[in-house]
């Protein structure tokens, strides 16, 4: 038998298919798991009062911020973002407001 | 032809466990079980294997050193007894559903307290819901043979496998006994090939489970010990066609026309059979059940030879503490009822506690019991102790 890949198991496998123990055969697969599942209150970024100074990036600890080559930020990777509000307090011109996530 | 000796019953172990050359032990000594990786240990030091001896610090590390070393594809193995069995507790439960074949050897004792080094069945009864097989001996040669035949079953459905034999009585006494060639064993054992393995490719084990998955994983860890069931007894015919000696889930003796048994585990069998073949003289239809696996429980069998008795009791070393009955009595009994069979009329024993001597009149004061039961009808009190002074 061959075991199935970490992205073939959700909430729809059955016993018989799912990996013994929950066994996981291959490597960096967090990079599936949908974090951004668990929020309740969203970040939502105020573009007219972000200043690029980049201090929200650091300290984000899903890496939920990406920022690109020539050094700014871009939106919200709200797929691994767990709402947890760090860049928002750490953000010293409020351009970061906390809301509730509306699924 | 096998090669006679006479080895008590934790020597054998280790001479199996020696013949079987395993990747890794992790142990630490405790009594009964403690000349286990004694001898195993030497061996180890003459290089008669080529086995890495971890000594750890305390049992939960022994197992979690078994645990490590299996997820890494390796046969893992250790020793221990009564309250170390316990200490164990945590991470035989994350052996079981890492779903790691690790083999232990178990040399059964009592739990303190009050404090007590002799025989019993509570430590290993007190984790017979962790998820591993159990297979008891009666003698030093079932200890042996049931320990070469262990990693063809755990491995065979991925559950971790416990060899109980009882502490002093058969893991000290020696007795007479016919080892396997080495060579023969090797073939019967054969090589450990598991699928993945944290040495071979990138894998997580032990992973977090939400409300989401942990029932499936469950539901495909009891899937795994019904299926031991078939495997058990085709590793058990297999090892007969080698040695002459068979195995099965229980064995059945004098079972036939009885119309009074026993259903029992480990040594205490041995005095059984001679209390039952005393009573078989005298015309008695007399007979016993010898459990071999508790884990998986045989319940389909045991219906099947219990079904048509008068009376019987189950013979527990070990209570529940639960007020009305031993862990195996209650076994038996849903296991009666689960099939519809109620005709037989049966009593919950409780004996040889912290190493109360069991002798062939002590066997046949139970039959004694079962008689009046069978020819009264009446069953009196079902929780009774066994040879213990008022």
């Amino acid at each position: 038998m061959s075991y199935k890949k970490a992205s073939e198991i959700n909430e729809k496998i059955g016993w018989r298919d799912i990996t013994p123990g929950c066994n996981i055969y291959e490597g960096g697969t967090s990079v599936t798991v949908e974090t951004g599942d668990w929020r309740t209150m969203k970040p939502v970024i105020n573009w007219d009062k972000c200043k690029q100074c980049l201090l929200c990036a650091p300290v984000c600890p899903d890496m939920s911020i990406p920022v690109t080559a020539e050094g700014k930020r871009g939106e919200f990777d709200y797929f691994f973002c767990k709402g947890c509000g760090i860049c928002s307090k750490a953000c010293p011109f409020g351009a970061i407001e906390m809301v509730k996530d509306e699924k | 032809m096998g090669i006679r000796e006479r080895l008590s019953g934790n020597e054998a172990v280790a001479y199996a466990m020696k013949q079987i050359n395993p990747d890794v032990m992790g142990a630490y000594p405790i009594t009964p079980s403690t000349e286990i990786p004694q001898y195993f240990s030497s061996y180890v030091d003459n290089g008669e294997v080529d086995t890495e001896f971890i000594p750890v610090e305390s049992e939960h590390s022994a197992m979690s050193t078994c645990i490590g070393a299996e997820a890494a594809g390796c046969r893992a193995i250790s020793a221990t007894s009564s309250c170390g069995l316990i200490y164990m507790a945590e991470m035989l439960y994350v052996a079981a559903s890492d779903r790691l074949p690790i083999t232990l050897a178990v040399s059964c004792r009592a739990l303190s307290g009050p404090i007590n080094i002799n025989n019993d069945h509570s430590d290993a009864m007190s984790v017979r819901d962790a998820g591993w097989l159990m297979l008891f001996a009666e003698t030093n040669q079932e200890a042996y043979d049931n320990y070469l035949q262990a990693m063809r079953i755990g491995e065979a459905v991925g559950l971790p496998i416990m060899i109980c034999q009882d502490g002093f009585i058969t893991s000290h006494a020696i007795e007479n006994i016919e080892l396997v060639e080495t060579e023969k064993v090797r073939e019967f054992v054969g090589e450990y090939k598991p699928e993945g393995g944290l040495l071979k490719a990138p894998m997580a084990v032990g992973a977090y489970a939400t409300p989401a998955f942990y029932m499936e994983a469950k539901r495909q860890q009891a899937q795994a010990m019904m299926d031991a069931k078939e495997v058990i007894k085709k590793v058990g015919a297999e090892f007969g066609a080698m040695t002459g000696r068979t195995y099965g889930l229980i064995e059945k003796y004098e079972m036939d026309d009885a119309e009074e048994a026993i259903v029992i585990i480990g040594s205490s069998a041995g005095t059984a059979k001679e209390a039952i073949k005393e009573l078989r003289a005298q015309g008695r239809k007399v007979g016993m059940i010898k459990v071999r696996s508790f884990r998986p429980f045989p319940s389909e069998e045991i219906v099947e030879a219990l079904k048509g008795v008068k009376a019987f009791a189950v013979m527990d070393k070990d209570d529940s503490f639960n007020g009305h009955c031993g862990p195996m009595y209650a076994e038996v009994a849903a296991s009666l009822y689960a099939a519809g069979v109620s005709g037989p009329k049966g009593i919950s024993y409780i004996y040889g506690l912290g190493g109360r001597d069991v002798r062939v009149e002590s066997i046949q004061h139970v039959f004694a019991d079962l008689k009046e039961i069978a020819e009264t009808g009446n069953i009196g009190e079902t929780y009774r102790y066994l040879d213990v002074r008022e």
